[in-house]
């Protein structure tokens, strides 16, 4: 339990704090409580009380999701997917078609887009999985672009690019922020139970070596099917809440391979590779990374360009809410040149970089 | 009849790496099988094992035919392997290495973990259980290879040359720890170049060379055999 005291901290304060931006009273409460801690700490705890910070919370959540799935069949298992999106795109199409089509609530979406997306992920893996390494990744990529294009082409069904749109349910950000944390907990959890169980070992086993996996009595086909299964199942978990937390979808923004595959693989790598907390710190991260790029730095940057009146900090200021794609590649370089096993996998290495008088004792 | 291969045949492309090899084992014995480089023996291991499929002929264990099974499922009816080029699985550590194996024939972790610590100080490797497999030198790596087909209660254990690259001592205990496994009940097929090893640890020896039989016999019979002598030092060395 001990290795959890952190995380469990992390949630009780996740789970309380952004109370505060709704519930009447609560927030004067929480001001109390937060006196007690130092005063450049105070804003900090303050934080989720503010709706454009909880929003951008929801999105940490979202992407812990996602990002954990994938670290089970490419962190644990040890077969990289460049194709998250189409089981993330699957699960969102799931829970609107299920409005859309069925007058029936999004929300439905989620019983019926996860074993969706299993379904997809079913037969890729049963032929793809007989490749390995790289070539699987290779079948992952095109997956991705199998479902954009059935999504795009699909007209009837899925009204092609113009997408899909839903009255969202709630006005509050708040209950969505609560569901989004309660998949991201499910998610950490119901992986961790898995990784220490039976199939955990199998999965190790297969990423180290197939062939001495395969010789020790395991069905290496079957144990890859299980793992790409329960990622494609939680991703599509995360699908449905997509859709009914931002109300549009469409065939670029869900199956989209920069934005959503490509991002899972970053969250992973980022936090760390086959670490229980590796995603949730990495989905953190890339979140705050990519909304610091997409905002010029806050309008940091266009305020500077304002001021300066420098036409040239206004191309700069342009430029970089462009460039946030780029921004990623630029971080996956510096992470594997300095931190090849993820800020969680690295941790006392980065401890020590950071802090160096700390780890003096040990 | 515990074990038989029956004139099994393995092409590569054009060429035939197996032409045509029989043998029996039975069972409780420790048969050993010998040739020069190249002459087909790991190719049989794999073949016996699932990794290739035969060309022509058929494997039996046990009464039924095993030919056509995937690894898994051969390792499941009772056959371990262990692998020439050592595969640890590298960043688990060495009682991780083997309790992933001991699921095969446990139904809780706990088990798991009773199996492989079991095994694993059978094969004297408690020492270094709790270090990362990656990290061991050759002769624990050997161990953690027989270890980890053992741990999957194997009736019939392939040997890959696990005494290749041990020094003097590390070799008599290799043998010891072989013996112990026979005694244990376990019916072996060794593969070695050592002849120290084979010569002391068989009960039967075949040779082979270029994919075929040379001959089969008791290690003496064998080893004075003038086609196992052209075979490994030339037409010079037949007395």
């Amino acid at each position: 339990m001990r290795q959890h005291r952190v995380p469990l901290i992390l949630l009780a304060y996740l789970a309380i704090f952004p109370l505060g931006a709704v519930v009447p009273g609560v927030l004067g409460v929480l001001q109390k409580a937060a006196s007690v801690f130092p005063e450049w700490l105070q804003v900090y705890l303050l934080w989720f009380t503010d709706t454009y910070l909880l929003n951008l919370m929801i999105l940490v959540l979202m992407w812990v999701t996602i990002g954990s799935a994938w670290n089970l069949i490419a962190g644990y298992t040890g077969q990289v997917s460049f194709g998250d999106a189409a089981f993330f795109g699957t699960g969102a199409y799931a829970a609107g078609l299920l409005s859309t089509k069925l007058g029936l609530s999004a929300w439905w979406g989620f019983l019926v887009g996860g074993p969706l997306a299993v379904l997809v992920a079913f037969p890729f893996g049963w032929i793809c999985f007989r490749l390995r390494g790289a070539y699987f990744a290779l079948a992952t990529l095109a997956l991705n672009e199998v479902m954009r294009h059935i999504a795009t082409i699909w007209q009837s069904l899925t009204k092609g690019m113009v997408g899909i749109m839903i009255m969202p349910t709630f006005v509050s950000k708040l209950p969505y922020y609560y569901i989004a944390l309660g998949l991201a907990v499910l998610s950490i959890v119901c992986i961790e139970i898995v990784v220490n169980s039976r199939w955990g070992y199998y999965f190790i086993s297969i990423r180290e070596d197939q062939d001495a996996a395969e010789s020790m009595g395991i069905d290496t086909h079957y144990y890859k099917m299980v793992s790409l299964c329960i990622a494609a199942c939680l991703t599509g978990l995360a699908g449905a809440f997509w859709m009914n937390y931002n109300g549009s979808i469409d065939p670029r923004s869900v199956f989209s391979l920069h934005d959503i595959s490509i991002m899972a693989i970053l969250v992973g790598i980022v936090g760390g590779v086959s670490t229980t907390y590796g995603p949730a710190v990495g989905a953190f991260i890339m979140v705050a990374v990519s909304e610091v790029f997409r905002t010029g730095g806050f309008g940091m940057l266009e305020g500077l360009a304002r001021m300066t009146n420098s036409p040239a900090t206004e191309v700069v200021a342009k430029y970089v809410k462009e460039a946030h794609a780029l921004s990623f590649g630029l971080l996956v370089i510096v992470i594997i040149l300095f931190l090849p096993n993820g800020v969680v996998g690295d941790w006392p290495r980065l401890k020590r970089a950071l802090w160096p008088w700390s780890g003096k004792k040990a | 009849m515990f074990f038989e291969a029956h004139h099994i045949v393995k092409h590569f492309g054009g060429l035939s790496a197996v032409g045509g090899v029989s043998f029996r084992v039975d069972k409780g014995e420790i048969f050993g099988l010998i040739g020069p480089n190249g002459s087909g023996k790991t190719t049989i291991f794999n073949l016996i094992n699932g990794f290739h499929s035969l060309s022509h002929g058929e494997i039996f264990f046990e009464g039924a035919r095993i030919s056509g099974l995937k690894t898994h499922e051969i390792c499941r009816r009772g056959i371990g392997r262990t692998f020439q080029v050592v595969k640890p699985l590298k960043r688990m550590t060495v009682l991780d290495n083997v309790i992933a194996s001991a699921f095969l024939r446990s139904r809780t972790k706990s088990q798991a973990i009773d199996l492989a610590e079991e095994t694993i100080e059978f094969c004297g490797l408690g020492p270094c259980r709790d270090k990362p497999a990656g990290g061991l030198p050759i002769a624990s790596r050997k161990r953690l290879e027989i270890a980890r087909a053992l741990a999957t209660k194997p009736k019939l254990l392939l040997l890959d040359e696990t005494a290749a690259g041990l020094n003097h001592t590390e070799l008599e205990e290799a043998i010891e720890l072989i013996s112990r496994i026979r005694t244990a009940g376990v019916t072996i097929i060794i593969v070695e170049h050592i002849m120290k090893v084979i010569m002391t640890i068989s009960d039967r020896i075949l040779a082979i060379n270029h994919g075929l039989a040379i001959t089969e016999g008791t290690p003496k019979e064998v080893a004075t055999h003038p086609e196992v002598i052209t075979a490994y030092l030339g037409a010079d060395y037949v007395a």
